[in-house]
């Protein structure tokens, strides 16, 4: 694999049934690819992670997710409320979410720091009001 | 410990699956809270939960889990079915409670994986 491969997806708003769909394609592209299980699986949760926080807090959005022989790129953008303070947003238990989404088993306030814990980069872009752009790298080599 | 030990001494009812039961198990979860899960990497690992919906499948998924075992008689749906077929997931269901179904596994030698934090 010399060349860059673009992948674009739409994240369905407030569809908690569909939310992973596009973290379970890349998933699979990647493991057909030959990339190897622990970088593919680390892919798949920090996408997954960011995938259910934009169906819970930000009415869905894009996912483009660039695969390159160097390194796995996945840009989530969303125009949802935006995060107020990104560092207590990072702080493990800190959560926003509301009680139906606890009951449906999320919403512990791990997902945004198993974001960072899985990706080798990640810079949150973020303004209240106007939206969250999240990109998260995974090194291949 | 295999899937199929593990559906035995759990005296646990196959949903789909059976033909995993030779498949290696190396540790266990049990957990309703998916987010937790979800910081929690070990592989080929089973999951207890007593949480009965589509993203139990989709976690596994993403967390290379071979077989989620639902405590208290929990019953997936047909999708959730259909899901962990076309996924190659084990689904077994157990009438124990979460504590009791883990306290099982744990003395017949299964152990938590690693977490995180």
């Amino acid at each position: 694999m010399n060349e860059k491969l673009t992948l674009s997806y739409e994240v369905p708003a407030d569809d908690f049934t569909r939310a992973g769909e596009a973290s379970g394609s890349v998933k699979g592209m990647l493991k057909k690819m030959g990339v190897a299980p622990d970088i593919v699986r680390r892919v798949a949760i920090a996408m997954y992670e960011g995938e259910i926080n934009m169906v819970i807090h930000a009415h869905g959005g894009t996912i483009n997710v660039t695969i390159s022989p160097e390194e796995i790129e996945m840009v989530l953008k969303d125009e949802g409320p935006g995060i107020e303070d990104i560092e207590l947003a990072l702080q493990p238990g800190f959560s926003t979410a509301p009680d139906n989404i606890r009951a449906l088993g999320f919403g512990a306030g791990m997902g945004l720091l198993n974001m960072k814990k899985n990706s080798d980069e990640m810079v949150i872009d973020s303004t209240v009001g106007v939206g969250t752009t999240v990109t998260m790298k995974v090194y291949i080599k | 410990m295999t899937i199929g030990n593990i559906c035995r001494v759990l005296g646990a009812k196959y949903i789909t699956g059976e033909e995993y039961a030779d498949r290696e198990v190396h540790s266990a979860c049990g957990s309703d809270m998916m987010s937790d899960v979800l910081a929690f990497v070990k592989d080929q690992a089973v999951l207890l939960t007593g949480l009965c919906n589509q993203q139990v499948i989709r976690t596994a998924e993403m967390m290379d889990i071979v077989c989620v075992v639902f405590v208290r008689g929990k019953q997936p749906d047909e999708c959730m079915i259909s899901m962990a077929k076309e996924r190659g997931i084990a689904l077994m269901t157990t009438e124990h409670r979460m504590f009791s179904a883990c306290g099982i596994l744990y003395e017949n030698g299964l152990r938590g994986g690693m977490s995180y934090l």
